[in-house]
């Protein structure tokens, strides 16, 4: 598999606090990556340098790079808007706009300079589709987006992501607010997704992380542990600490 | 035997206390007097005013009243229209509005979405304190300063003005504006805005396209608060803008608000209880409803235009 995301010697501090310790990782073209590891262990942390939303955390300092396909996506040409809307993010709870489902899918794109209404319909519909949401809300996608259910407003919010076009898709802890249902769709979305995006995503689920991706990073402590095939990881883990964490064992 | 003693001991427990007890009984009771207090005096301000209006209107027509073009209630020929202070209080409103809404909103923007906090912390406080500056400072602050300026671009203005007193009636609303639409954007989640910004926002597009919208009850009912209040300046306009009713909408000419006149007469030495003393009944009685209009206005927009989130 080709390597779409290269860390080097990635620090990250928050004031003082250091936040990641020299993360070097690779992360894969067109599969699922997750990120697994104790509460406060960096895991968002990592996951908010790939789109750069660490930015608006006021007092953070970062060196070391972050490589997407070759470019360094801290250094200076770099446009973070752009760099956002080919690395999507989904929220660890739902947040959809105060607006109908239609409009809350139809922002990015008309952030990004599309007026044209077919379009926008396209847009809509194709997006609501890869979420798997279409079916459930085509008849009424005037009404209110918090008219949704928890599971259906974070579909919606996965649409919205995808609506931009983005290469990368980033969750953080997408199912954790959500019940077995909801998370089991979008487990399977997640599935389907991958053959056209490339899926990085937190969890505290560790059977989320072996049903679902390809593969796992480890981290404790702001360092990344291990870091291999899933399969790999979960049935025979060559660090003594990830075992003790996937089999519960730990601290 | 035994067990019965223990069943006794059990339910000797009390959950008695005389002091709470008592204090919950008048606490109420004072409370209420409080309150009662306020709304009697409100009741009571709206009879005089009531009926005193009634008593100007068994004398003067009320469509003379609300149609005529001519205000001259204290010299003769007299006449009875309000539309002249109507206008000159509109005037001073709306180039109040014109310049305090969008500065106003311009802060609120700046001080929630780009201000660090620090910045915020002190800028907030300093801003509330401009709402605090006796009107009558401002009042002088408009003659001795803002018309010197007005007349050295437009050398035919007037001592007094409306454009000068509405100016400076701007800058005693925008801390209004600015401070009631920053509480209403500040309460916007952060969730949202992050989802925005993930999405290739820049922070203009997340603070017009994001946070207006979710913010717009609070920010369209601190407008017509805003508005509200400048119709009921009056030092302001009775030190700056002159005492000639007019129906003009020139800014650069003196003319009249309906408060103006009211200090005007209330200095003055009417009589009391002639025609000409029960005019500022009915000025104020126009005042008031307006006044209360606006304000059930700003409660049915601040409803109507509630985003949830
Ligand atoms: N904005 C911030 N300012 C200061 N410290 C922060 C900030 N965000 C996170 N941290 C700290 O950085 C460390 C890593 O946080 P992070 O949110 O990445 O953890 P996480 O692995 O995602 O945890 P969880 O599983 O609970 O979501 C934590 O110790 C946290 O306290
Ligand atoms: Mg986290």
């Amino acid at each position: 598999m080709n390597t779409l995301i290269d860390i080097k010697n990635l620090n990250l501090y928050y004031g003082t606090y250091h936040a990641l310790k020299d993360v070097s990782l690779t992360i894969p073209e067109k599969a699922v990556t997750a990120f697994i590891g104790p509460s406060g262990c960096g895991k968002s942390t990592l996951l908010r340098t790939l789109n750069r939303m660490n930015d608006m955390i006021a007092g953070t300092k970062i060196d070391g790079r972050v490589e997407i396909t070759g470019t360094d996506i801290y250094s200076n040409e770099v446009d973070v808007e752009t760099l956002r809307k080919k690395v999507g993010m989904v929220f660890q709870q739902p947040n959809p706009f105060p607006k109908s489902i239609y409009d809350n899918i139809a922002y990015g794109p008309r952030l990004h300079g599309i007026r044209n209404k077919q379009k926008l319909d396209e847009i809509v519909e194709q997006s609501l589709r890869q979420a798997v949401l279409w079916e459930e809300v085509k008849d009424f996608l005037k009404r209110s987006a918090f008219s949704l259910s928890g599971g259906q407003q974070q579909r919606l919010c996965i649409a919205r992501a995808l609506a931009v076009n983005p290469d990368i898709l980033l969750m953080d802890e997408a199912t954790s607010a959500l019940d077995p249902i909801s998370t089991l769709k979008i487990e399977e979305l997640v599935q389907e997704l991958k053959d056209r995006y490339t899926i990085v995503m937190v969890t505290h689920n560790m059977h989320q992380a072996a049903r679902v991706s390809d593969q796992t990073v480890f981290f404790l402590n702001g360092e990344v542990v291990e870091f291999s095939e899933t399969e790999q990881l979960f049935s025979n883990p060559t660090d003594q600490r990830t075992e003790d964490y996937i089999t519960g064992r730990f601290g | 035997m035994k067990q019965a003693e223990v069943r006794q001991e059990k339910t000797s427990i009390s959950f008695k206390n005389k002091k709470s007890y008592i204090l919950d009984r008048v606490m109420p009771i004072l409370l209420f007097l409080c309150a009662a207090v306020s709304i009697v005096t409100t009741i009571g301000i709206v009879y005089t005013l009531m009926s005193e209006t009634i008593g100007f209107f068994r004398k003067i027509p009320v469509f003379d009243f609300l149609f005529g073009t001519k205000w001259s209630p204290l010299i003769a020929p007299k006449s009875f229209g309000i539309l002249p202070l109507l206008s000159g209080t509109m005037l001073i409103t709306v180039i109040a509005c014109v310049f305090a809404i969008p500065v106003g909103l311009a802060c609120a923007i700046y001080l929630s979405e780009y201000a660090p906090t620090k910045v915020r912390k002190i800028v907030k406080p300093i801003l509330e304190v401009l709402a605090g500056v006796p009107t009558i400072v401002y009042g002088y602050f408009a003659l001795t300063f803002v018309t010197p300026m007005i007349r050295m671009i437009f050398p035919s203005t007037g001592v007094f003005n409306a454009l000068s007193a509405g100016l400076v009636v701007g800058i005693m609303i925008i801390p209004m504006v600015s401070s009631l639409s920053e509480d209403a954007m500040q309460a916007v989640p952060k969730s949202l805005r992050n989802g925005a910004f993930a999405l290739g926002a820049t922070r203009f597009e997340v603070a017009l396209k994001v946070v207006v919208p979710a913010a717009f009850s609070g920010i369209v009912s601190s407008s017509v608060l805003a508005f509200s209040r400048a119709i009921g300046e009056t030092m302001i306009v009775a030190v700056a803008a002159g005492a000639t009713p007019k129906l003009s909408f020139n800014p650069l000419e003196s003319i009249q608000t309906m408060t103006g006149y009211i200090v005007q007469v209330s200095l003055g030495d009417t009589p009391h209880g002639s025609i000409e003393y029960g005019t500022i009944y009915a000025v104020g009685m126009t005042l008031f409803v307006i006044t209360l209009l606006l304000n059930i206005l700003a409660l049915y927009v601040a409803r109507r235009f509630r985003e949830e989130y």
